[in-house]
């Protein structure tokens, strides 16, 4: 196992962690999920060199595959967000009402491009319930804070991902929306009187426990 | 995904030599030595010098960038307000960056490059020629880092590498909307390749 892997093992030890991830993932995500855990403990064996490479690029498929999922339910809650907020007129600015315009799209084209990556890995996307009536209830202040701390987390997200991305294209893909999702972050901190970089000169990343709990809040639950 | 094979090719945990080689014995079996030739001698085009070569290129970026916004902080007339105070915080940021790329590069056993020579030009004339070419260096910044990550062997190097480019983008951002423009071209930013990078910098750099 490397270390790289500690986020997925403390969703597996973690049982409460890894029930919020099942329930997020849906069906076939906990499928994935389960094979990837059996595919986990078989890299852990020593292996032999000839079945080695084949077995440990099997893992690090499933692995690309959730992390790939997981990538999918962030941007269908933001699109949502943004969905949400521009439906309900909260925001009377115009010019910040045109940024969220132009960000929503932008996440769309997220949401396109991770489902149609979700299905080149063999998997079938999952599309979270979500629900912001609480966050638009409490206005434009309330609204604009945060579409921040969500493109905050959303930046953090795929950089707590990068470095356990197997797939080359995965990775490259994966930074493409980070750094774009770091750009949406910047202004919206500025607009919501923040500091542009929350981190200092270097960008911290969380891991899928980190991420996971402040994204339900939005989520509906569904039985 | 384009090409599969290259997946099957990209393994953690051993040397990027074995596996390389390794997986293209693995794939020949499979798909047959001509089919996956290919892509291995694409695989191996792309590790290029490995990571020090990598972080060196970096760093001559975040050279170039950091000793921009310093004579930028000196030189920009009318330099103010909100455009001051972003110089001052990029500059500040690009440093230490300079700092921590070049600590990694000795933790590698490798040798930091010198700072380039620089000429920026007209870049200084006013406040708006400045913003004009701080958007062209933070926007290429995040081009360059981006073409160049997926190449990175080590996991922590990686790490690194996009904690600093993630800030280039805050920064692109910032700049961008200072400049009055959308703060992102596109819904996917572009990954540059080194030689796309080098040509974009090479009116700043004097031999």
């Amino acid at each position: 196992m490397h270390d790289d892997d500690t986020s997925m093992q403390e969703l597996v030890r973690d049982d409460s962690s890894r029930k919020r991830f099942l329930k997020m993932m849906g069906g076939t995500g906990a499928a994935a999920f389960s094979i990837f855990v059996a595919a986990c403990g078989e890299d852990e064996k020593p292996k032999k060199s000839g079945a080695s490479s084949s077995s440990a690029a099997g893992a690090g498929r499933k692995r690309d595959l959730e992390i790939v999922q997981y990538a999918l339910t962030l941007e269908h809650v933001e699109t949502d967000f943004y969905d949400a907020v521009i439906r309900s007129g909260v925001i009377k600015d115009k010019a910040l009402a045109a940024t969220a315009a132009m960000i929503r799209d932008n996440e769309q084209e997220h949401v396109d491009a991770l489902t149609a990556a979700v299905k080149n890995l063999g998997g079938k996307p999952q599309k979270p319930q979500t629900s912001f009536d609480s966050v638009i209830k409490g206005g434009a202040k309330k609204v604009l804070e945060t579409a921040a701390a969500v493109e905050n987390l959303g930046a953090a997200a795929y950089l707590g991902q990068a470095a356990r991305i197997q797939s080359k294209e995965i990775l490259a893909a994966a930074l493409s929306i980070h750094t774009v999702e770091g750009r949406h972050a910047a202004a919206l901190n500025k607009a919501a009187g923040k500091s542009i970089l929350p981190d200092g000169a270097f960008a911290k990343p969380a891991s899928m426990n980190e991420v996971l709990p402040q994204v339900k809040p939005f989520l509906k639950e569904t039985s | 995904m384009k090409s599969p094979e290259l997946g099957s090719i990209d393994v953690q945990g051993m040397t990027r030599q074995s596996f390389v080689v390794r997986g293209a014995v693995a794939a020949g079996t499979v798909y047959g030595v001509s089919a996956v030739a290919p892509f291995v001698s694409e695989a191996l085009a792309q590790e290029g010098g490995g990571d020090v070569d990598i972080l060196n290129f970096a760093l001559t970026l975040e050279y170039l960038e950091s000793t921009f916004y310093e004579q930028a902080l000196k030189d920009v007339k009318g330099l103010a307000g909100d455009a001051m105070e972003v110089a001052k915080t990029l500059q500040a940021n690009e440093a230490e960056h300079v700092d921590a790329l070049a600590e990694a590069i000795k933790g590698l056993g490798g040798t930091p490059v010198k700072p380039p020579g620089v000429d920026f030009g007209g870049a200084f004339a006013s406040q708006a020629a400045f913003l004009k070419t701080a958007q062209t260096f933070e926007d290429l910044g995040v081009g360059a880092l981006n073409g160049a990550a997926p190449n990175i062997k080590s996991k922590a190097v990686l790490g690194s590498a996009g904690s600093i480019v993630q800030v280039e983008a805050r920064h692109a951002a910032a700049i961008r909307e200072l400049n009055g423009q959308p703060i992102t071209e596109a819904a996917f930013d572009k990954a540059l390749k080194e030689p796309q990078v080098l040509q974009a910098v090479k009116p700043y750099v004097k031999s």
